[in-house]
């Protein structure tokens, strides 16, 4: 499944678990419809949330805040946050600040 | 590259879209709200606070928060001494776990632990506390770095300046309300002076009682037909209140004279114009017209008036409208030497008179406030409170009202038809 820029799509969660793909661009309105799909996806029970970033070009200041609040929303719910698909600069600025030590990679 | 290159280029990016968001005229709140992400973005903290100080409370008053929980407290108070321990800091980053002298830290201990809280950053401008930056541990779990706290700094010297910038235009709105109201509260003192003026003026004639304020009044129903603005018409009203105050001068008997008064009685009563003028052009008026309107309200436009025997046009419009309130008026009391005159024959006098006496136009505008009012178009009562009942109702006068305005505003088909030759009655 493919998505436009800076919109995201989430497919139906399956066994309790909901895959959420990122637009190129996670900036503050990007980030936000993630946190929300995410947020949505945790309020009908999923345990498990894949964010895929396949399409992820960029991430901002911002989109990586929000991104913390993601994980920790999911940690506080008892659900755990796959990263999936990112290319080697997000892995390595999610490395940098931290992300992956509270993610699985994918 | 290294990653230390790489932190700095990341944390640069967040501080230029920090300076951008400041600067742009979002929503404060909003703006604070974004702060917040963009440190925690820049250095990858999980959780933390932007508060503003009140100095009345001497409380720190949250204004966005990010994964402290919904228990963490809103609102945090501050001792005398921890703010001079602030503001003696400045801008500086605290390390939470090694202030436990200070009181703020020992009190509210328990809520910064829980949350892992690690530094907490006054916002000080211009030697002055603004607010607070509160942060937790990073996602790396290391501990923060020299570097990264002065970028922490830089990134909350931004905040407190948008914070200092928010409070000076609150105290900026509060003052112009205050001057607003106290404008109001003047205005209202200038206008009950005026009226206690008017009062006077008229207590000095029994037969004219009430003179100036009608005078007044009428002045501001002319105005209004007019469609002048809140202000003119206030204005207007005032200069009528106001014309005859150069009467305060001229002996009682000669304006109380039950008879017709001889030319050296005539030439004091004259004078009033001149000396009403004198008497106001000093004071300043809110409305630039009133002295004016009381020096040429017995001009005419014909150049018959007095005191200068102006002509049409050299007339202040002010002075023209307070002539047709002060004649109409004369005319619709009773006076020493002559009796009050039917509503009826004044307003052929008034039509009879208009180009002479009086401007057409503000006749007109008149007689047409006088016609609605009596055909129920405008409810105010405004005529009927001024000249009574009775004497608004007499029979024929909405038809005279209508027959006159029709003459000398012609706007109806018959007139159409008169003025092209053929007329049909």
């Amino acid at each position: 499944m493919t998505t436009q820029s800076a919109v995201v799509s989430s497919l139906e969660s399956v066994d309790g678990t909901a895959i959420i793909h990122a637009g190129d661009y996670i900036n503050k309105l990007s980030g936000e419809q993630i946190e929300h799909e995410c947020k949505r996806k945790l309020d009908e029970g999923c345990k498990e949330i894949i964010l895929n970033f396949a399409d992820t070009e960029i991430v901002n200041s911002i989109g990586i805040s929000i991104l913390l609040g993601v994980i920790d929303t999911a940690s506080n719910k008892g659900a755990k946050v796959v990263f999936s698909d990112m290319n080697e600069n997000t892995v390595e600025l999610f490395e940098m600040l931290g992300l992956t030590k509270h993610v699985t990679l994918a | 590259m290294a990653e230390h290159d790489h932190k700095l280029i990341h944390a640069f990016g967040a501080l230029a879209e920090l300076g951008q968001e400041i600067t742009n005229k979002n929503n404060f709140q909003e703006t604070i709200r974004t702060s917040l992400h963009l440190i925690s973005g820049a250095l990858g903290i999980m959780r933390g606070a932007v508060a503003r100080f009140s100095r009345f409370g001497h409380e720190l008053n949250m204004l966005a928060i990010r994964g402290l929980g919904d228990d963490f407290p809103l609102s945090l108070s501050l001792t005398l001494e921890d703010e001079r321990q602030f503001l003696s800091c400045g801008l500086t980053p605290i390390d939470i776990q090694q202030a436990k002298v200070l009181p703020f830290f020992q009190v509210y201990d328990a809520s910064f632990e829980r949350r892992g809280l690690e530094l907490f950053v006054p916002l000080v401008v211009r030697d002055e506390i603004v607010g607070a930056i509160f942060l937790g541990e990073k996602a790396t779990g290391e501990a923060y770095t020299n570097y990264e706290k002065e970028i922490v700094c830089a990134m909350g010297q931004h905040i407190g300046v948008a914070i200092a910038q928010r409070n000076l235009m609150a105290e900026i709105e509060r003052h112009a309300d205050e001057n607003r109201q106290l404008f109001d509260e003047m205005r209202s003192t200038y206008h009950d002076t005026v009226k206690a003026f008017a009062a006077a003026i008229d207590c000095k004639d029994k037969y004219t009682e009430g003179h100036s304020v009608r005078v007044g009044k009428f002045s501001e129903i002319i105005a209004m037909e007019l469609g002048w603005g809140k202000d003119e018409i206030e204005g207007a009203a005032v200069a009528g209140y106001l014309h005859d105050v150069g009467k305060l001068t001229v002996e009682r008997k000669i304006i109380n004279a039950p008879y017709r008064i001889n030319a050296k009685e005539s030439k004091e009563l004259n004078g009033h114009p001149g000396v009403g003028y004198e008497i106001l052009q000093p004071i300043h008026h809110p409305y630039t017209d009133v002295p004016l309107a009381a020096k040429y309200h017995h001009e005419r436009l014909d150049g018959r008036g007095y005191p200068d025997g102006l002509y049409d046009r050299e007339i202040p419009y002010i002075a023209k409208i307070v002539t047709l309130a002060d004649s109409f008026d004369a005319m619709t009391t009773d006076r020493p030497y002559k009796a009050r005159r039917p509503a009826k024959e004044v307003v052929e006098d008034l039509q009879r008179n208009a180009g002479k006496q009086f401007a057409p136009e503000l006749v007109t505008a008149f007689l047409g406030g006088m016609l609605k009012e009596l055909q129920g178009q405008d409810k105010t009562k405004r005529f009927r409170r001024l000249l009574g009942r009775d004497y608004m109702e007499a029979e024929g006068i909405v038809d005279t009202l209508k027959y006159t305005l029709n003459e000398m505003a012609p706007t109806t088909p018959m007139t159409y038809v008169a003025a092209a030759g053929q007329v049909i009655l």
